[in-house]
């Protein structure tokens, strides 16, 4: 991709671009030529043709080609750059670890907990004060993260791609959907239930599927997903593809939150008279399910298993030779991974209280996946953020609904070839070997390995540990 | 008696079927180690590009064997384009980097590919019209296979020996072989592997495409969302016979099909799904390198 002499002649290098993206564009139109201007009409069974579409598809390829072009080279140059200097044994300080953003900074600083405390007051407030309409999204997008935030355990920090991950929020839903039509179990003795069967089944799936990696555990799963699905479809328990509904909200010890209570909330916080405040409730239970689970991934993250699932997922094999047991960190990660699932999924039947199989289709695997993809793998802000993004910015785009998913499709692929540690990359700790030999390289830390900070959760500053 | 020769054809047909499109999974990963999760929508987008050749031809009053061939051939031709660009969008750029990276990419395809095909037609299953013309020799034994059959067979036969020559007696089909093998080495002997990979890609998708064709004239309807659950299947396929196998992907292709039509038949139809993904699930735990695929030492 890098062309050494266009640098030297800006004018004939712009022109090549140019070319270059009128190509891409012309062959793109070509090769939606046909599916894009043949429209069958299935009625009177006739074709019918127009090009409208293609000059808006032609402008907007020849300007994402030469993006594409110009992103593809600057990635390939700072490879390049980067692998030179270390080779050259230059000093370390050159090679610049990622930038600190403002995340890093605020919350390295001594003003984390006064941010945090804001934050999480306004997230406390939220409810109070905003249309209902405002309060169900919320609390979707808090279901999202909780799901992506369980995900992430496993396909962030361990590095196993599950594909069927909904089949676990789909056992959470139907645990609490059954034992409520059945037994008229309540939501709060549901909820541990919910996490129960899904870590079982996460386990249930886990033992057979250790020995496999890579893709042949993403295949594994996919299927465990779709038959998840098939089965929930055609057993008559769960009521086939009808679903279940009246599935009863979350209860507060038996209150009954729409008479007077509401009365009181509405006439003294000002509550919106139409909010149902079951809705609240449900948005303060998967709140704090989700700091929970921030809480739970943060301190997993920086612990012995963490660290393993960590070392599995960089390397397999070097990973058992330094003594982890691989077998005990996958199927922790596993099953962990499912208990979130189970929780949110007991949360989203008693917030939607109507349930089918379609909702648990693997599309909403890949949502829950894009969510930690386009966030950062292994990133907790990351997929907070991710959550947000995918789920909060298309409910305020309601116009281009439709171009949804094909936009979540067109942005992993992009995040794979530019950006594959996604929005906030995450944190972790790089270790360089010594370089330029025995000496160490002037100016730098004399000899042994430097250790230098690169992107520290905490922000903590790593000393170097040079032997001097 | 009958129902079991019913039954038996329906499985060879649908095996054939899945053999086309397995057949680029398993080149794909043979040589590049990836599971091309686009794969299935190539097959969908052969599907939908034959449909609307079959309509513009057939007003331009073009019927019998050269419309079917001709429909054929565009299809291909088309399929191998996008099969060809999806190459080089979502997964040249990511040689070399880690192994989940491409693997999101493809699945990322997949989903733009789907959602494409689905703005840009129809959300709606769409009727194929029935491109197979009368064959009259086939009047007796018509009761036990049909022209729809007798064509899909033809074609997969055609297909398959089509693939052997090409991989045995071309120098591409050497340059492939030489690069499954060993890709460094195949470097250093002068194989351009940017081409051999590219090839790969095109092969597989002329081959899914006409798997898309002959599913179109045997199912009679599309939609866009027919590239997903073939593409499990036919991956599924390839896997039971050995994922890098050739003639293992054709072998698991005919397994598959016969236990699902069997399933369907004497079990129950809603299952049949979950028959295809529980044997997919069996064999991966219990002979991951499938029949024909030689298991592989992982070295550091």
């Amino acid at each position: 991709m890098t062309n050494p002499s266009s640098s030297q002649k800006p004018g004939r290098a712009i022109l090549a671009e140019i070319k270059a993206g009128l190509l891409a564009s012309l062959w793109i139109c070509l090769l939606a030529f046909p599916l894009m201007t043949l429209e069958i009409n299935p009625s009177s069974h006739t074709i019918s043709f127009s090009a409208s579409r293609l000059p808006f598809l032609a402008g907007a390829t020849f300007v994402l080609a030469i993006l594409w072009r110009f992103f593809l080279r600057r990635r390939a140059f700072q490879g390049v750059s980067k692998a030179v200097l270390k080779s050259e044994g230059l000093p370390e300080g050159l090679i610049k670890g990622p930038k600190p953003t403002w995340l890093t900074v605020v919350m390295g600083s001594r003003f984390r907990y006064p941010v945090l405390a804001i934050l999480l007051g306004f997230m406390a407030l939220l409810p109070f004060v905003s249309p209902p309409y405002l309060v169900n999204v919320m609390v979707k997008a808090l279901i999202y993260v909780s799901l992506g935030l369980g995900l992430n355990v496993v396909v962030g920090v361990s590095g196993l791609l599950n594909l069927g991950y909904v089949a676990f929020y789909a056992m959470g839903a139907y645990t609490y959907a059954l034992l409520g039509q059945y037994l008229g179990l309540g939501f709060w003795v549901c909820l541990p239930l919910g996490a129960l069967v899904a870590t079982l089944m996460g386990l249930l799936l886990g033992f057979p599927v250790i020995r496999l990696s890579g893709d042949y555990l993403a295949i594994v799963t996919l299927s465990f997903g779709e038959i998840t699905r098939l089965v929930l479809t055609n057993l008559d328990i769960t009521r086939g593809p009808r679903g279940i509904s009246n599935i009863r909200p979350a209860g507060f010890f038996g209150l009954d939150l729409n008479g007077p209570i509401k009365d009181f909330l509405v006439a003294n916080l000002g509550v919106d008279k139409d909010m149902d405040i079951n809705k609240i409730l449900t948005y303060f239970i998967i709140l704090g399910l989700v700091i929970l689970t921030i809480i739970c991934v943060f301190r997993l993250e920086n612990s012995r298993l963490g660290r393993a699932w960590l070392a599995m997922r960089e390397d397999e094999v070097a990973c058992q030779a330094m003594g982890i047991n691989k077998t005990r960190a996958k199927l922790t990660a596993f099953a962990l991974g499912s208990t979130w699932a189970g929780l949110a999924g007991v949360v989203f039947a008693s917030h939607l209280s109507f349930i089918n199989p379609t909702i648990f289709s693997f599309m909403e695997s890949i949502m829950i996946l894009s969510i930690v993809v386009l966030g950062g793998m292994g990133s907790i802000p990351g997929v907070i953020l991710g959550a947000l993004v995918l789920i909060v910015l298309p409910e305020q785009l309601r116009a281009f609904s439709q171009y949804r998913m094909l936009i979540f499709g067109a942005l992993m692929v992009l995040m794979m070839v530019f950006r594959p540690g996604g929005l906030i990359q995450s944190a972790r700790e790089v270790y360089l070997h010594k370089l330029g030999g025995q000496d160490g390289p002037q100016g730098g830390p004399a000899g042994g390995a430097a250790r230098i900070e690169a992107l520290n959760g905490a922000g903590r500053p790593v000393e170097g540990d040079g032997r001097g | 008696m009958n129902f079991f020769l019913d039954l038996f054809m329906s499985g060879l047909t649908k095996g054939s079927i899945y053999a086309l499109i397995a057949l680029g999974y398993t080149m794909v990963y043979g040589i590049i180690a990836l599971i091309n999760f686009a794969h299935g929508e190539i097959y969908m987008i052969g599907a939908f590009t034959a449909l609307l050749a079959s309509m513009v031809l057939g007003s331009l009053g073009l019927s019998g064997w050269g419309l079917l061939l001709s429909v054929a051939a565009i299809a291909a031709v088309y399929s191998a384009m996008y099969g060809w660009t999806v190459e080089r969008v979502a997964y040249k750029p990511l040689r070399g980097s880690s192994r989940l990276a491409p693997l999101i990419s493809a699945i990322g395809m997949s989903i733009f590919l789907q959602n494409y095909v689905q703005l840009a037609q129809s959300p709606n299953f769409l009727v194929f019209p029935d491109l197979v013309p009368q064959i009259d020799f086939l009047a007796p034994v018509a009761r036990y296979i049909s022209r729809t059959q007798l064509v899909i067979l033809l074609f997969t036969v055609f297909s398959m020996v089509g693939l052997t020559v090409f991989i045995k007696f071309t120098k591409m089909g050497m340059a492939m072989r030489a690069v499954a093998q060993d890709q460094t080495m195949a470097r250093l002997a002068g194989v351009n592997i940017d081409k051999v990979i590219s090839a790969t890609f095109v092969i597989g998708s002329i081959l899914a495409a006409l798997g898309g064709v002959l599913i179109g004239c045997s199912m009679r309807q599309i939609s866009f969302y027919i590239g997903f659950i073939a593409g499990m299947k036919a991956f599924t396929a390839a896997v039971l016979g050995g994922i890098g196998s050739i003639p293992g992907a054709v072998v698991g292709a005919l397994i598959l099909g016969f236990a699902e039509s069997f399933a369907a038949g004497y079990v129950s139809s809603s299952y049949k799904d979950v028959v295809a993904f529980i044997i997919l699930i069996i064999i991966l735990i219990f002979r991951p390198e499938g029949i024909m695929g030689q298991a592989q030492t992982q070295k550091v």
